[in-house]
């Protein structure tokens, strides 16, 4: 008798549904859950989407209790009540109203059993919930919620929501959720047609999907055709988003590219030293901002901790740079003119500074932390842009361009070049050429180091962080032109965008190796890379 | 006495083959004869790992061998030499692999199990005919070959020499670690071919089979010395000696430098893939890890250590780098790479014509009269 009592209860509940306020009245509620205790999963299921729909204020405690396996029907009286394990028996309250209840063995209780479909369905129901939190974040959450999983029991709650909601962003959110579920069942044709048209200025993969559904499946002609347009507009500009991701993630890798090849451009490039310890340059400046990091974090206040970054630049080109000075005044001095001993000796030193490195910081990775400012990301056009790939890539158009002005307008500079372009005629002129080898290589040491200082953003700093870089940078320079810093720039941002937009065809690896192909393949028709220097100075 | 028997002899002084059937005599009947007669506590007694190890840095040096033979003949130095030994020894891995048949842990005769492991459903075509041993050895061969030819055709071609050839040889070894790497490729992934059983039906944790594939690198290590003593004694290889000292005047006077480099290049290839197949089976796994430009850069050092330009020096090289190496990695692990380092700025800046240079310097001192010998070019 008390069955069917509920079972009807849960019909009236389900008619007046729609209709229920936020705070339903305590009779429709106690009734639904009384529905609870049916023998059908699908029965059970029923209420408890109405216990959605009613929004009561003990709703979550009922729905709770039954993801948690704490809600019996007690055998004598078909009463739903929530148990709380005290000694041999449970402790009883009331499911609806919350009253104590007395207490009873397990074995006159009936556990109420939720089964996978419905603890999904109870998640989805107490995550709208949120809906009416009173932190944006949450509110957005919850809208989120709903159009990952739309579902026209969320209709009457979700437009409870917008009734009360001021934040555009989050109006927005509800907005797009409440079409998500109009459309998914349960709007009228004109409210269907509407929700397409929202829908179809939304780029998300999520939503493209229920609006194919849409296109395929809705009962109406009107509705069926919207969708279909609103399909091909949304395909249109999936493809222009994603050419730009690719290109953007294609210009933050080539600048990643760019600063780990900037210093061998300089060092290959202009000196035509062979410096397989080029990745070690780096290695030492991702050290250096993890020393400087350390030292921030016990000597200074935390406010201050975010400009270590900063203080980490200069600082890593002092220690890679003198490093590679002491490198070139030592061996490579004597081995001018003999490219491939070169090529071996620097590859000794380069294990020698991966072995120090390993003997005094260990062998594993060490964290460096990205400081706040260079966390984040910001959208732009329909982009999510990363900061610290941003970051990056301004980061590295500063150091090309300060080496290009410092090498053109600098006393310094204006040495450099006249000792790679006549060295004799230099040495003529009063240019202490040994000197300028030494600064020299340690300039494009110094700036390998600088790099390291952006590469331990987003890379792993280990001992071995300079060896994952070293064929990339030589087939940048290779590929760019010898000599050409340009030749750097473009080499670098080239391979960075062909490789990402290689990569969705066939994975990351592949297009790694594909680019490799294309350079030994290029290489045959511009042995001297994109820029060749022409005239006197090609031999 | 044909002519062909003429210049094999002429291939060696008196003195060179005396010393030469000397150290092979020892090496291929005195230490497997020490291993097995001796009682094992005796003094003189060799222990199979020894004889094991001896085996694998025999496949080194053959391989700084075959890297002598294009950079210290031909001027060429080639960082992906590792490449054509990986490549060798995968064939000889598909071999054995192919000989695990059902003893697999999954006990399926027609896939390896990392097949089975990745639900593949049949054998892919590349590994068809490598159920038969003579197949495999041929392709350990061909199959580098063939590589270093296309490569060395394309490169030699455009004139690509020096550091150029250096970088573009390095990136191609890259290219295949990144490659082999990949589960895709049928060969087993990161963890490559490995939990071989026999080959050609001996078993090859049997003390036997180690002693026979040592002495068959011995012979192998000799034959391609003489096969290498050969090319670089004919006309070809003074030819190569010349485009090592000034390519463009080679060039200019007529001959086919292309052609002689991609000669001595194929066949340093196809003698490194033979080092390759005979050091998997000794070692009992082949990895993508050998192709790393790491492990080709340390070959050149074994060659620069020993003497490049001698042909046995760089074998002496590779034995000794490669015995520090156990000692070291044994002894005190985090000197090694101190110890390596060191070598390869040690040995460009004062030793740069390696062992072998530095005895025939002592010998000079020593007998002051003899003629000085030709001056090693520069720019080598």
């Amino acid at each position: 008798m008390s069955r069917i009592l509920a079972a009807l209860g849960v019909l009236v509940a389900l008619m007046f549904a729609p209709l229920a306020p936020a705070h339903a009245d305590d009779a429709a509620f106690a009734a639904a859950v009384a529905g609870l205790d049916q023998k059908s999963f699908p029965k059970r299921a029923e209420a408890v989407a109405t216990l959605g729909t009613l929004g009561h204020a003990r709703t979550e405690t009922v729905l709770r209790a039954l993801a948690d396996g704490t809600l019996f029907a007690r055998k004598e009286d078909r009463q739903v009540v929530i148990g709380r394990l005290s000694g041999d028996a449970y402790s009883l309250s009331d499911a609806a109203t919350g009253a104590p209840a007395g207490s009873a063995p397990s074995g006159e209780l009936a556990k109420i059993i939720a089964n996978n479909q419905m603890r999904g369905q109870i998640q989805d129901i107490l995550g709208r919930f949120l809906l009416f939190s009173t932190d944006a974040e949450d509110r957005i959450r919850a809208a989120d919620q709903v159009l990952s999983n739309p579902d026209a029991s969320a209709v009457a709650q979700v437009r409870n929501a917008l009734k009360t909601e001021n934040e555009p962003a989050v109006r927005q959110r509800l907005e797009r959720a409440l079409a998500a579920a109009l459309l998914s069942g349960g709007g009228t044709t004109e409210e269907r047609l509407a929700a397409v048209q929202t829908l179809g200025n939304t780029n998300e993969p999520a939503l493209r999907g229920l609006i194919q559904r849409t296109a395929a499946n809705d009962a109406d002609d009107a509705v069926r055709a919207a969708a279909t347009s609103a399909l091909a507009a949304i395909d249109r500009r999936l493809v222009f988003l994603d050419m730009g991701q690719n290109l953007v993630f294609g210009l933050s890798l080539g600048s990643v590219l760019l600063l780990a090849a900037i210093g061998l451009a300089i060092t290959f490039g202009v000196m035509g030293v062979i410096n397989m310890a080029h990745g070690e340059m780096i290695m030492l400046g991702a050290y250096t901002t993890f020393v400087v990091q350390q030292a921030f974090r016990a000597y200074l206040p935390p406010d201050l901790f975010g400009l270590y970054l900063v203080v980490a630049v200069p600082m890593a080109f002092v220690v890679a740079g003198a490093v590679g000075v002491a490198m070139e005044r030592s061996v490579i001095r004597f081995l001018y003119g003999r490219p491939l001993e070169t090529l071996l000796a620097t590859w000794g030193i380069s294990l020698m500074l991966q072995q120090a490195i390993r003997s005094s910081f260990g062998a594993t990775n060490r964290e460096v932390a990205n400081p706040a400012w260079m966390s984040g990301a910001m959208d732009f056009l329909g982009l999510t842009l990363t900061t610290n790939r941003i970051v990056i890539i301004i980061f590295a158009a500063a150091v090309v361009l300060a080496l290009a002005a410092f090498l053109r307008w600098s006393a310094m500079g204006l040495n450099m070049r006249a000792v790679t372009q006549n060295r004799s005629m230099a040495a003529a002129m009063g240019i202490p050429t040994g000197r300028v080898d030494a600064l020299t290589f340690g300039l494009g040491s110094g700036i390998a180091g600088v790099a390291g200082v952006a590469l331990s953003q987003v890379s792993n700093v280990s001992p071995s962080l300079g060896q994952g870089y070293i064929v990339d940078s030589f087939m940048v320079v290779v590929f760019g032109g010898v000599g050409s810093l340009w030749g750097t720039v473009v080499g670098a941002m080239s391979l960075g965008i062909v490789n990402k937009f290689l990569e969705p065809y066939s994975g990351a690896v592949l297009a790694k190796i594909l680019v490799l192909v294309i350079i030994i393949l290029f290489i045959q028709k511009r042995p001297r890379g994109l820029f060749a220097l022409r005239g006197r100075f090609v031999e | 006495m044909g002519p062909i028997t003429r210049r094999l002899i002429a291939l060696e002084s008196k003195r060179g083959w005396a010393v030469l059937l000397a150290v092979f005599a020892f090496a291929a009947v005195a230490v497997p004869l020490l291993n097995v007669l001796l009682p094992p506590d005796h003094a003189l007694h060799v222990p199979t790992y020894m004889v094991q190890l001896l085996g694998k840095f025999l496949c080194y040096a053959m391989l700084a061998l075959a890297l002598d033979l294009i950079w210290g003949f031909a001027g060429v130095l080639s960082l992906g030499h590792g490449a054509f030994f990986a490549l060798g020894g995968y064939a000889m891995g598909m071999y054995m692999m192919r000989q695990i048949g059902e003893r697999g842990v999954y006990g399926n005769a027609d896939l390896p199990d990392f097949m089975v492991f990745l639900n593949w459903g049949e054998l892919p075509w590349y590994w068809w005919g490598f159920d038969s041993f003579w197949f495999a050895a041929l392709m350990a061969v061909a199959v580098p070959g063939l590589l270093a030819f296309v490569f060395g055709w394309l490169a030699f071609r455009s004139r690509i020499t020096g550091v150029y050839l250096s970088i573009i040889t390095q990136a191609m070894t890259y290219a295949l670690m990144l490659a082999f790497f990949r589960n895709e490729m049928g060969f087993g992934g990161n963890n490559g071919l490995t939990d071989f059983k026999d080959i050609l039906g001996y078993s090859l944790s049997a003390d036997g089979t180690k002693i026979g594939l040592y002495v068959a690198t011995v012979i192998a290590l000799t034959l391609a010395y003489l096969v290498s003593r050969f090319i670089v004694g004919s006309r070809l290889g003074r030819i190569l000696l010349a485009v090592r000292d000034a390519e463009s005047r080679v060039r200019f006077i007529g001959h086919s430098v292309t052609g002689a480099k991609l000669f001595a290049f194929t066949v340093s290839a196809m003698i490194a893939g033979v080092a390759g197949a005979l050091y998997v089976p000794q070692v009992g796994i082949i990895n993508p890890s050998e192709f790393s430009p790491a492990q080709s850069i340390e070959v050149a050092i074994w060659a620069a250590v020993g003497g490049r330009g001698t042909l046995f020096g760089p074998i002496l090289g590779a034995l000794s780098v490669n015995g520090a190496k156990s000692f070291f990695t044994g002894a005190a692990p985090e000197v090694w790479l101190f110890f390596l380092g060191g070598l390869f700025v040690v040995v460009t800046l004062f030793l740069p014509k390696g062992l072998v240079g530095l005895a025939s310097a002592a010998r000079r001192l020593k007998r002051p009269t003899l003629p000085v010998t030709k001056e090693e070019p520069r720019n080598a």
